[in-house]
């Protein structure tokens, strides 16, 4: 289990309440053992999200889930709706229930409609909302239409949103559309338009919370892991107190700090994918059996009145 | 039972000789070749056919990807060994790229 604590960032500027530290990395990678050793005051065995939950004082909570692959059955996971149903079971037993849930795409592998289906008798187990954005493989059936007909309900173009909840805007976008030959993730003209106008006139102290299924900023160009037009929709998002950006796409968890902006990758809860450069190709990661669990799993993000980030807890399915 | 099967392999024939008569204008010996995807890559990545080939592509990943070569050829999405196979007749240099993850590109020079 690991925690970042957003808190302890170095020195605050008073006006601005940012980090004077206008950089602040701090990659993370699953598998390597560093996030154990760093992860502060959770436990590991009491084990679950609910344990760092309990802990916490008062606070809306809600839950990222990504990249399900309901319909994969290589030899990197062959049950992928299998440790679905286990991400699954360990949110139904959470001492604090989240408020709802996020998930970044890539629910299917191909877009079946059998897979949307086996992933929502299991997902709707968890009895809480869940709000989507798609992933590529979302989007392969031959009208593009299942994901739609399940998900896009009140959504603009392919699928993206706002809402508000406990006082924190949620902007769901779609960048796994209309890609270029050569390029990266697109969100497109018309999109970024909406987004302008979603955040016009909105107040800066606002927490906004920008999910999308593939990577806002650029992580590693070389597997096309960024999004083309990612920097414009920041544009939009400067100014404003606080923005936590989530995504999913590349199967591991990675952050970065930037400015007033907390960027962060959840696991898969299908099969690892490998660190950026350390394999011929972003593909599906064989593991050992036993090592599998360790590399899938969920987010919980807990957001405090008054404090600057949201806390943002990555739990494998098995420690 | 035997004349039915020699049915069967007559009639294909035939329909065998009326495509190759079809195609028999740009010249009679039609060419498959083979384009594979392995590790999220095109290969070979560039491909000298002629005018009547076909060109089947083929994908070794566990990660589905498409072909596509806008206004001129569109795969769905092919998963672990599945394939599409497109004939070029008419010349010219066609790039291609996988819409899912449109860093894997290629290109077919048609003669």
């Amino acid at each position: 289990m690991s925690a970042h604590d957003h808190d302890n960032h170095g020195p605050i500027d008073p006006e601005t309440g940012l980090s004077r530290r206008k950089v602040l990395e701090c990659m993370t990678w699953t598998g390597t053992g560093i996030l154990w050793t760093v992860s502060g005051g959770v436990p590991r065995s009491l084990g679950l999200v609910g344990s760092a939950m309990a802990a916490e004082p008062a606070g809306m909570t809600f839950l990222q889930i990504s990249d399900s692959h309901v319909g994969f059955d290589k030899p990197a996971n062959p049950n992928a709706l299998g440790t679905l149903e286990e991400a699954i079971n360990r949110i139904k037993i959470m001492p604090v229930k989240p408020s709802f849930m996020i998930h970044t795409g890539d629910i299917s592998h191909l877009s079946k409609a059998s897979e949307f289906d086996d992933a929502e008798r299991i997902i709707s187990q968890a009895k809480l909302d869940v709000h989507y954005v798609p992933g590529e493989h979302d989007f392969l059936d031959e009208e593009i239409k299942f994901y739609k007909d399940r998900y896009g309900k009140g959504t603009r173009g392919a699928g993206y949103y706002s809402f508000d909840a406990d006082g924190v805007h949620f902007i769901g976008l779609v960048n796994v559309v209309d890609l270029k030959a050569g390029g990266l993730g697109n969100l497109g003209a018309e999109q970024l338009e909406w987004l302008e106008q979603d955040l016009k006139g909105r107040s800066k102290s606002t927490p906004i919370v920008v999910f999308a299924h593939i990577p806002l900023w650029t992580v590693y160009p070389e597997w096309g892991w960024g999004t083309e037009d990612g920097a414009r929709a920041l544009e939009y998002l400067k100014g404003f107190g606080s923005v936590t950006v989530l995504n999913g796409h590349i199967h591991q968890v990675m952050q970065k700090v930037e400015g007033n902006v907390t960027f962060h990758t959840a696991r898969s809860t299908a099969f690892p994918q490998p660190a950026p450069g350390t394999a011929p190709s972003p593909g599906p990661m064989k593991v050992a059996d036993d090592k599998l669990r360790t590399m899938l799993g969920t987010a919980s993000i807990n957001f405090k009145r008054g404090s600057e980030r949201l806390a943002i807890i990555d739990t494998p399915l098995a420690g | 039972m035997i004349s039915a099967m020699f049915g069967r392999t007559g009639a294909r024939l035939a329909v065998a000789a009326a495509l190759s008569l079809y195609l028999g204008i740009s010249g009679a010996h039609a060419e498959e070749s083979k384009v594979t995807i392995d590790n999220f890559t095109f290969s070979p990545a560039e491909l000298k056919v002629k005018v009547g080939d076909t060109v089947t592509w083929s994908n070794h990943d566990d990660i589905p990807h498409t072909v596509v070569s806008a206004g001129k050829f569109r795969s769905k999405a092919m998963d672990t060994d599945g394939t599409f196979s497109f004939t070029f007749t008419t010349a010219g240099e066609y790039k291609y790229f996988c819409s899912l993850h449109p860093h894997m590109t290629g290109t077919i020079k048609v003669e």
